[in-house]
């Protein structure tokens, strides 16, 4: 492992903000912290980086504990929410600060801030003001400064956060693809699932300072350990039922579950897509209350006359008004037990 | 955080302290009585009771004054507005006694007004009260002034918009959020006039003496060195109790404000009432701030030929043991050596209080580094002549001793200057420099020395003016053979005849070029900076 962490504790003001958390990065993998703000995603990178000591546990890098090495002895490098590009340096001067502080010649240096700023996608910006950077801009410019000491571990926090909704979507596809390519080993940190599963590997969800989950984009996707993973996962359908066979006794009625899943008192998460609707005669009897349209499909919001909400995922065309009173019918497929 | 402390404790405490043990102590036993005797002498309970009115009514007077202009300037947009404000900015970095001459010349003896309709003011406490105000003007201008065109406009149409008169939207908007910085400002007016010296030194002639002539009358004329010291613990009292007010005023004034780009809240006035207030401003800003100073030039000139000037690098004047010019020399020697001790110790006492997990400990220094400005030029003087005269520490003969107490007066002025723009920088800003590879000393000079160079060169500035005019500290402790620029002017005026009050007039007039001069070049170095941060 490139980066191990020990039962990492942080404690600020009497509150666990890292509650002994074991993470390990291996080299070349992308690993994605994602949690809601205030989970403690932040300062699991400031801890590894040396900004934030640890209150017990230990930070390993390449198997070496690092209590007691400062920030700038340690080798990683941390890209800032907010980019932190030095104000009164100029693109290149703020590409070259890293290997001027490890004593790089100038030359190499030039030739280096070259290099990078035609990686990232700004050939020749080496002149320029960061003042003038658009948003898109200076994140360039903040990744070209923290690849630029070649840092053993890439730590990114929020790295597309500021950013408006189409420039997020296109970065990420050319980080991943940059991240491919150089071989970097990454751990970011971000609140936003989308990100997270087009960029990483690895996907560890945070709650309140602990790991709820860990594993491949996909894997987290169609299993969430536990309703909170779903929930912030934006699945919205999560209900108590009882598994007896191949049915579940829940608020909504009987639910198909698929074969195999585990019998007794469940968590059952229903995916949007499982939920069908059908005319106001058959299945379920809902009341629409409202429709957001998500590009692709639209979600219904729907109010059965008993139980919780539910939401449903429909084409375009085929989308009920608001107050219409619909059917609907579950498909097993998309209904899994949550633990 | 070390060398700040240990320069405070050695030039401020330790003195401070000689002056308790000097005053309370008679024949190794403490004698806390004699504070009681010496207030309750019938001359020190008139001195005493001089000082804190003249001190009320200089503030009100001030104020009064004052607070238009820091309207007007706040809110009104007209042409030649920011030469306005360095005019009025130029009296508060003006010495003491340039002050001090060019009331005399305007209303004094042979004076401008008694020339004119021969009315003299310099025997009537007017003329202290009027050349308070020339100083303090700026004070509340800068205070009040600067915080009220920050205020959001926008704050007082919403109450407008919710049925509130004019009137009535000021006072329940505006007002309020003002009242803390008005306070502000009337504190530190009173606190400065509470402990003038060079002015009432020189305008005040036998009749009026504050606190802090008193001192310097008991130590150098009387030499009643426990007289002296018990005078400067209750004046130690009284400004330990004004800064406290303070303290907590300023607190009062931090708390959540709406504040804006004073650029974006000013206007060209409208109808004739804003004009008229507009032109009050102005003719009262001539009258009082302008026309001292143009006096003051007028009279350096009256022999003919710069005859004056020229008679200031005579040595056989008989006043000083060398040439009255060389004084220039000295003082301008001393204010680079004090602006250098005052710009190293203040910015390392600002970087040590602006780092976010400061204790309260060190929270406390910052209120203790303010004590100097207030405690009075006096006291340090007075304090330096009786502690460090002796081994472990004898600088009696050294030069330095005066830039020492120099620096001690232009700490406060570093720290003011400094802390801000140290707290403004983002403290990611050094993370980011620290995880490419830069050691706590590299993140210093690569990330805050950049950000902070123009306030440094401001507070430089600051602590120069502040040196190159102060009076009371050097007074005591400036040698005969090498007085500097204030101190010669004093005495120049202290001695009769018309060529020495004309000297005294032209080195006025030099001090007053110079500071000016350096004052102008700071206010340049301000406004550049707001567009960068």
């Amino acid at each position: 492992m490139l980066l191990s962490l020990d039962a990492a504790t942080v404690r600020l003001g009497g509150r666990a903000v890292l509650d002994a958390v074991d993470l390990g990065v291996a080299e070349h993998e992308v690993v994605c912290v994602l949690g809601p703000s205030g989970s403690g995603k932040s300062t699991l990178l400031r801890a590894v980086a040396g900004l934030q000591p640890l209150s017990c546990g230990r930070v390993l890098l390449d198997g070496r504990d690092q209590c007691g090495v400062p920030a700038h002895k340690r080798g990683v490098g941390l890209m800032f929410q907010d980019h932190q590009l030095f104000p009164q340096r100029d693109v290149g001067a703020n590409v070259a600060f890293g290997p001027r502080m490890h004593g790089v010649p100038k030359g190499e240096r030039d030739a280096e801030v070259g290099k990078l700023l035609e990686l990232v996608g700004l050939p020749g910006a080496a002149r320029r003001s960061v003042a003038a950077l658009s948003g898109g801009e200076q994140q360039r410019v903040a990744l070209a400064r923290a690849l630029a000491p070649r840092p053993r571990l890439l730590m990114l926090d929020e790295p597309l956060g500021q950013l408006d909704r189409s420039l997020r979507e296109r970065l990420v596809v050319e980080l991943r693809e940059l991240f491919g390519r150089l071989g970097t080993t990454v751990l970011a940190v971000t609140h936003d699932q989308g990100e997270a599963f087009a960029l990483a590997d690895r996907v560890v969800v945070m709650r309140d300072g602990r790991i709820a989950q860990s594993g491949t984009p996909l894997e987290v996707w169609q299993r969430p350990a536990d309703a909170f993973v779903a929930r912030f996962l934006g699945f919205d359908n999560v209900v108590r039922a009882t598994v007896v066979g191949e049915a579940a006794d829940s608020p909504w009625g009987k639910l198909p579950v698929p074969e195999g899943t585990p019998q007794g008192g469940r968590t059952l998460l229903v995916r949007p897509a499982g939920v069908r609707l059908v005319p106001a005669d058959a299945g379920l009897p809902c009341t629409v209350t409202a429709r957001t349209f998500k590009g692709t499909h639209v979600a219904v919001r729907l109010q059965p006359a008993d139980g919780p909400h539910l939401e449903a995922a429909c084409a375009l065309r085929d989308a009920p008004e608001t107050g219409a009173s619909v059917g609907v019918e579950f498909d097993a497929a998309e209904i899994v037990a949550l633990d | 955080m070390a060398l700040p402390v240990a320069f405070f404790a050695v030039f401020f405490a330790w003195p401070v302290a000689a002056i308790v043990a000097r005053g309370l102590k008679v024949d190794g036993a403490w004698q806390f009585g004699r504070i009681a005797d010496v207030v309750t002498q019938p001359d020190i309970r008139h001195v005493l009771w001089f000082t804190t009115w003249q001190a009320l009514a200089s503030t009100a007077l001030t104020l009064l004054l004052a607070l238009p202009a820091a309207y007007v300037f706040a809110r009104f947009d007209f042409p030649g507005r920011a030469v306005l404000r360095a005019v009025v900015t130029v009296p508060f970095v003006l010495p003491t006694v340039v002050a001090g001459s060019a009331f005399l010349a305007l209303v004094g003896h042979h004076g401008l007004l008694d020339e004119l309709w021969g009315v003299r003011l310099d025997t009537t406490v007017w003329a202290i009260l009027l050349a308070h105000v020339f100083f303090n003007y700026a004070v509340v201008v800068r205070t009040v002034g600067g915080l009220w065109a920050q205020l959001d406009p926008r704050q007082e149409e919403a109450a407008r918009m919710l049925g509130a008169s004019p009137l009535h939207a000021w006072r329940k908007v505006t007002l309020p959020a003002l009242a803390p910085a008005v306070a502000a400002a009337a504190l530190m007016v009173f606190l400065f006039t509470f402990t003038s010296f060079g002015v009432v030194q020189i305008l005040g002639g036998p009749t009026f003496s504050t606190l802090e002539v008193e001192i310097y009358r008991q130590t150098s004329e009387v030499f009643d060195l426990s007289t002296a010291a018990v005078l400067t613990l209750v004046q130690f009292a009284a400004v330990g109790a004004i800064l406290v007010v303070h303290a907590w005023t300023v607190r009062r004034r931090e708390s959540a404000l709406r504040l804006v780009d004073a650029g974006t809240t000013a206007r060209r006035p409208r109808g004739a009432g804003q004009w008229a207030l507009l032109a009050g401003v102005l003719v009262t800003v001539a009258l009082l701030l302008v026309l001292p100073l143009a006096v003051l030039v007028r009279r350096s000139l009256d022999a003919p030929g710069f005859g004056y000037y020229r008679a200031l690098t005579d040595s056989d004047g008989g006043t000083f043991l060398v040439a009255p010019v060389d004084a220039v020399w000295t003082s301008l020697q001393y204010a680079v050596a004090a602006t250098a001790i005052a710009v190293v110790v203040g910015s390392l006492a600002a970087a040590a209080l602006a780092r976010r997990d400061a204790g309260r400990l060190v929270r406390g220094f910052d209120a203790l580094l303010m004590l100097p400005l207030g405690v009075s030029a006096v006291t340090v003087g007075f304090g330096f002549l009786i502690a460090l005269d002796k081994p472990p520490l004898d600088l009696r003969q050294s030069w330095i001793l005066v830039p020492l107490a120099q620096a001690l007066v232009g700490v406060p002025f570093v720290v003011r200057t400094m802390l801000p723009v140290l707290r403004a920088v983002d403290a990611r800003l050094r993370e980011a420099a620290a995880v490419l590879g830069a050691s706590p000393w590299r993140v210093w000079r690569e990330v805050d020395l950049p950000l902070v160079r123009r306030a440094l060169l401001v507070a430089a500035g600051f602590a120069f003016a502040v040196s190159l005019g102060e009076f009371g500290a050097t007074v005591f402790i400036a040698r005969p053979d090498n007085p500097t620029l204030p101190v010669a002017v004093a005495r120049l005026l202290s001695r009769p005849g018309d060529l020495n009050y004309g000297q005294a007039m032209a080195l006025s007039t030099i001090l007053m070029v110079v500071c000016a001069a350096a004052l102008l070049i700071l206010e340049r170095l301000r406004t550049d900076r707001t567009g960068e941060f």
